[in-house]
């Protein structure tokens, strides 16, 4: 259809056309009862131990107050080393950690090279802070390259910084107080592991936002081991998502089979054109 | 027509770039306007798109312009003047629309929806000005890095090959590739949410091919 008032071309990317009708509309609710997007509300946490990088979460992800999503996967992949757990606004994370991994993926395949972190953590930076933080994903970055065992944190600014052991999200303070307390360089695998449960579990039992089961993530040089879901909270339902119920589960009393007769009465042959 | 201008870079390279320039509309005395003006003697140019380029012809620069340029390129020495540098580049574009389309200029609402005078002053989402002229801004900013490491010509030459590889484009109403124009920007090498988000080859809205020509000529 062709629109007489379209002078040219939309550009591509983001469109502010519906701002101003947002900003109109907003007035229409009076209380605040604009419909909000989907945030995560979360826990995540990361530790740089000996041979690698753990990073861990929580899955619940919730609209204001009700839990949207109850197996929420905030650890996502960004390259073969290199691991991002988000928080905030959940579609934000999402897409610009797809983002990221698309963008790293066309380098590696160019120069053959699996990327480093400080690449991620740069490309982020720069899409972040073109944005002013109107988009909201704090992320907490990890990753093993030939540098060594690293763990950043992006904010939703473009703010960076490098530590050894970090926690985001609405209960950042819980994991933090466990993670300063327990933290040491070196750790083993099996201590780092346990240290990022119980600081992840700690912000479960002291954040409204955190809850359900907890995902553990260790990147190493030999690989990933994405162990999902490491500890199942003790609050999970039963409910069984499938209804179909397997032959033999109700007694057969009896049996009855009668044949049904057919007889051929017309055939005809159509030629099908299979150029 | 077209202005020899030589200028000595660091390294003692006789380097001469032939230039196209176009005279300040604004003032058309002889002479020029001797660098009062904002453009301050420097270049204006009109960026043209392929065959829609209105009059050409009429446009140079005088020679009292280019020698004000040159002097004040060797009285200058190694400072960086960026002055011609930036009048040759686009200026950035205003959100303010044209005024209403309308009959009579009042507002149409039925096509354009409900207004009011902050919304044509002023953007309604921060980002929306600096996303619009977030690319001019980006390549400024690239080709004035550029102009302080490796000497004028860099980037008048990296220019020229940008407008040419611009006027690379279909019809106003038709999607174009820009295919030279990415690869010398090194944008088909990344992802980034202009190439996920309103791509205007899948646009479902189909302008007017008459109105959009037109527009483009300047005649709407």
């Amino acid at each position: 259809m062709a629109l007489s008032t379209v002078l040219e071309t939309p550009g591509a990317g983001f469109n502010f056309d519906n701002a101003a009708r947002n900003a109109a509309l907003e007035g229409l609710f009076e209380g605040g009862q604009t419909p909000k997007p989907l945030k995560t509300g979360t826990t995540i946490a990361g530790v740089v131990f000996k041979d690698g990088v753990v990073l861990g979460a929580d899955t619940r992800a919730t609209s204001s107050e009700v839990v949207a999503d109850k197996m929420c996967a905030k650890i996502h992949y960004i390259s073969p080393n290199i691991y991002c757990c988000g928080a905030g606004t959940a579609a934000d994370t999402e897409k610009t950690t797809d983002l990221l991994s698309s963008n790293l993926t066309i380098f590696s395949l160019n120069s053959g090279r699996n990327p480093r972190v400080v690449m991620a953590v740069n490309i982020l930076q720069d899409m972040l802070y073109r944005y002013h933080g109107q988009i909201g994903a704090n992320l907490i970055l990890g990753g093993v390259d030939c540098t060594g065992n690293h763990l950043y944190t992006v904010g939703p600014y473009g703010d960076v910084d490098k530590v050894p052991y970090l926690a985001m999200g609405s209960g950042d303070l819980a994991a933090l107080g466990i993670l300063e307390d327990g933290f040491k360089h070196d750790l083993e695998l099996e201590k780092a592991k346990e240290l990022v449960r119980a600081a992840i579990h700690a912000g479960i039992m002291s954040d409204l936002g955190s809850g359900n089961n907890i995902d553990i993530c260790v990147i190493t040089k030999e690989g990933v081991d994405y162990i999902r879901p490491y500890q199942e909270s003790v609050y999970k339902d039963d409910r069984k998502m499938k209804y179909k119920y397997r032959p033999g589960t109700t007694a057969v009393l009896t049996e009855k089979v009668v044949p049904l007769k057919l007889e051929v009465v017309q055939e005809t042959v159509q030629k099908m054109e299979t150029a | 027509m077209a202005v020899q201008v030589k200028q000595e870079s660091k390294l003692s390279v006789n380097v001469t770039h032939r230039v196209t320039s176009y005279k300040c509309p604004v003032s058309s005395k002889k002479g020029g306007c001797g660098g009062k003006r904002e453009c301050q003697g420097g270049f204006r140019e009109q960026i043209v798109g392929a065959g829609f380029a209105p009059d050409v012809s009429s446009y140079y620069t005088t020679q009292a312009e280019v020698r004000a340029y040159q002097r004040e390129s060797v009285t200058k020495g190694d400072k960086m003047n960026s002055r011609g540098l930036r009048s040759q580049l686009k200026d950035s574009v205003p959100v303010a629309g044209l005024c209403p389309q309308g009959a009579y200029g009042l507002q149409d609402s039925l096509r354009s929806g409900f207004t009011s005078i902050k919304n044509e002053l002023l953007p309604s989402h921060p980002l929306e000005l600096s996303e619009k002229n977030f690319q001019l801004n980006q390549d400024k900013m690239n080709f004035s890095t550029l102009r302080n490491i490796q000497g004028l010509h860099a980037p008048l030459k990296l220019q020229m090959e940008y407008r040419a590889a611009r006027q690379i484009q279909r019809l106003p109403f038709l999607p174009s590739s820009n295919l030279a124009l990415d690869t010398l920007r090194g944008s088909d090498e990344s992802i980034g949410f202009e190439d996920i988000l309103c791509d205007p080859a899948q646009s479902e809205m189909m302008g007017e091919p008459h109105m959009m020509v037109e527009y483009k000529l300047g005649m709407l």
